[in-house]
C-alpha cells in the first residue's frame, strides 16, 4: 500500500506490531512501517493454534525476498486463530496490513498489559 | 521488527547515478562500502522485468583493473585460472584469481581490448585485495597494472529485450555473447560487453562516469526497468552463478565450487597444482543448487542436516519456492538427492537440482 497509515482504533508496540482489542481477545499484525521496511513479504510462518505467546517475545516470522524478521507479540495470551490465507498469499501483509493481512488472533491472559502499548499518534511520532 | 538499516552515508562511496537512485525512491543500503540501490519498486517485479523484458542495473561499484604491456598476456596467464591465450582480441573470459593453495581470491571477467591490453572487472568487496595481489605478482613481468575504478561507470542491461534497447542507441551492431567492442551509444563512447550476471541475454556497458546518467536516462526512457542489487542477487541465484563472499572464498577451491571449467591447469597458473590435485582426488564437498520441496526460505548459513551448509538462499521470484546454493558432501551432491535444511530450528525438505534453476527466456 502506498501511503503510511496508523489507524486510531489500534494499539501499537514499539517493535512495529499492532493489536486490535475485542473483549478478552485481540488480533495482531505488523504495522505499515514494518511491512514497508521489510518490502514484499513472500513467506509467513504462522504459529499453531494453542501456542502461548508472551508480550515482547517473537511468535512468528515474516520473510521478504531478502530477509527474515521476527514478529513480536504486543500482548500475552494464547493463539486461537491464525490467518491461513497468508500461507498462499503473504503479499496481503503488504497490501492490507490492518485488514486481510492480520496474522493471529489471541485470547489475552493479562488484559492489563495494554497499558504498555501506544496509541496511533504516539507510535507515529516515535518512528524514525 | 528490527529497525531499518541505518546508513553511515558520510563514509560510503556513491556511484555517478546515486542522485537518480535517491530521486526514484530506491532503498539504499551499504554494499561493500558503497551506498547502492537494493530495490526500487520491489525485488520480484524487478526480477520478473529482467526475465520477461529488460532491466537496467547500476553496477558502477564493481572495480576495473587494466593490464597492459608486452608481457600482459603472459602475466595474466600466470595469475588467472582460465586460458588467457585462447581469448581473441575483443573476447571476454571468466576466470578465478587463486592463491597458491587453490583458495579463490576473486572471480573475474577479463576483456581483451588489444593484443597486449586487457580490462578485468573485479568484485567491489575484493577490488583492493585483487589490485594488491596483481601488483605484487607483476614485478617479474614487463607489464603495467593500473587501477581503473575511477575511470569507469558500469551499467548492466539484461533481459530478452535488452539487446534491442541498447542496439537502438548504438552506432554499430553489438558484440555477441562473450565478446566486447567499443561502440558509441547516444554519442558516448563505451565498451559494450556481451556478458552479465542474470542468466539472461544482454550487455554490460563500461563508460566514462559522466556518461552514466545520460545513458541510464535514455535506456530507462526506452523501457529498461531500473533493477537493484536485490533482483541481481535473486537472478544470479536462479542462474546458479556464485557470489564471492557467499559461495566462494579463499577457503574454497574452483573444483569444489563447481568452477573447474574455468580452471586450465596446463597453463601453469598460480594455484594450478593445488587445483589439479583437487580435480584428480575429488573434494569432500561440492557446491550445488537446490530447491525446497515444501515451504520455507533457505538463507546463507543454514546448516544441512546430512552435513554441509547453505551459502546462498532466497525465495525464487520465478519458481515461487525456496532455492539456494549449498556445499554438500560430495557423495550426496547428485541431482535429485533429497536432504533437509535446518532453517532456524525447522527442518525443511530440499532436493539437489540441475543448473540452472531457471532457464533463460527465449527472446
Amino acid at each position: 500500500m502506498a501511503d503510511a497509515d496508523y489507524p486510531e482504533d489500534l494499539l501499537y508496540h514499539p517493535e512495529h506490531d499492532w493489536a486490535r482489542l475485542d473483549g478478552e481477545e485481540a488480533t495482531f499484525g505488523i504495522t505499515w512501517y514494518a511491512q514497508d521496511a521489510l518490502g514484499e513479504v513472500v513467506f509467513f510462518d504462522p504459529p499453531e493454534v494453542g501456542t502461548p505467546v508472551a508480550r515482547d517475545e517473537a511468535y512468528a516470522e515474516v520473510e521478504s525476498v531478502k530477509a527474515v524478521s521476527d514478529v513480536i507479540a504486543p500482548l500475552s495470551g494464547e493463539v486461537v486463530a491464525v490467518n491461513d490465507a497468508l500461507v498462499d498469499a503473504p503479499e496481503r501483509i503488504n497490501e492490507d496490513p490492518y485488514g486481510d493481512g492480520w496474522l493471529v488472533r489471541v485470547r489475552l491472559s493479562d488484559p492489563g498489559e495494554r497499558e504498555h502499548l501506544m496509541g496511533a499518534a504516539a507510535y507515529a511520532a516515535a518512528l524514525p | 521488527m528490527p529497525a531499518a538499516d541505518s546508513l553511515r552515508a558520510d563514509s560510503l562511496r556513491r556511484t555517478p547515478l546515486w542522485e537518480r537512485h535517491r530521486d526514484t525512491g530506491a532503498r539504499l543500503v551499504d554494499f561493500a562500502g558503497w551506498e547502492m540501490p537494493v530495490q526500487y519498486q520491489g525485488v520480484s517485479p524487478e526480477h520478473l522485468a529482467v526475465r520477461r523484458r529488460a532491466g537496467i542495473f547500476d553496477v558502477s561499484h564493481m572495480g576495473e583493473v587494466e593490464t597492459s604491456g608486452p608481457q600482459a598476456p603472459a602475466f595474466l596467464q600466470r595469475v588467472l585460472s582460465n586460458d588467457v591465450e585462447r581469448m581473441a582480441v575483443g573476447g571476454a573470459q571468466y576466470s578465478l584469481l587463486c592463491r597458491e593453495d587453490g583458495g579463490i581470491l576473486d572471480d573475474l571477467f577479463t576483456y581483451r581490448l588489444e593484443t597486449d591490453r586487457f580490462l578485468t572487472v573485479t568484485n567491489a568487496s575484493r577490488h583492493a585485495e585483487d589490485l594488491a595481489w596483481l601488483s605484487s605478482h607483476a614485478a617479474a613481468f614487463d607489464v603495467d597494472v593500473v587501477d581503473r575504478l575511477e575511470n569507469y561507470a558500469m551499467l548492466a542491461v539484461q533481459g530478452p529485450l535488452a539487446r534491442e534497447l541498447v542496439q537502438a542507441i548504438a552506432d554499430d551492431p553489438l558484440p555477441p555473447r562473450m565478446a566486447a567492442a567499443r561502440r558509441v551509444l547516444d554519442g558516448h563512447p563505451a565498451l559494450v560487453c556481451g556478458t552479465g550476471y542474470t542468466g539472461e541475454d544482454g550487455v554490460e556497458i563500461l563508460c566514462d562516469p559522466a556518461a552514466a546518467a545520460p545513458l541510464w536516462d535514455g535506456l530507462v526512457r526506452r523501457g529498461a526497468v531500473p533493477a537493484g542489487l536485490g533482483a541481481r542477487d535473486t537472478l544470479r541465484l536462479e542462474a546458479c552463478f556464485p557470489l564471492y563472499g557467499n559461495d566462494i572464498s579463499e577457503q574454497r577451491n574452483p573444483i569444489e565450487a563447481g568452477l573447474g571449467w574455468a580452471a586450465k591447469e596446463q597453463t601453469g597458473f598460480l594455484g594450478a597444482d593445488a587445483v589439479a590435485r583437487a580435480r584428480a582426488q575429488g573434494t569432500a564437498e561440492r557446491l550445488v543448487p537446490f530447491r525446497f520441496s515444501g515451504p520455507g526460505i533457505p538463507r546463507a548459513g543454514n546448516p544441512v542436516i546430512e552435513g554441509g551448509m547453505v551459502t546462498s538462499g532466497t525465495m525464487s521470484p520465478s519458481l515461487r519456492t525456496g532455492v539456494g546454493l549449498a556445499y554438500l558432501p560430495a557423495r550426496r551432491a547428485e541431482v535429485g538427492t533429497a536432504f533437509e535444511v535446518d532453517v532456524r530450528g525447522k527442518r525443511r525438505p530440499a532436493v539437489v537440482a540441475a543448473k540452472p534453476l531457471v532457464a533463460p527466456s527465449k527472446p
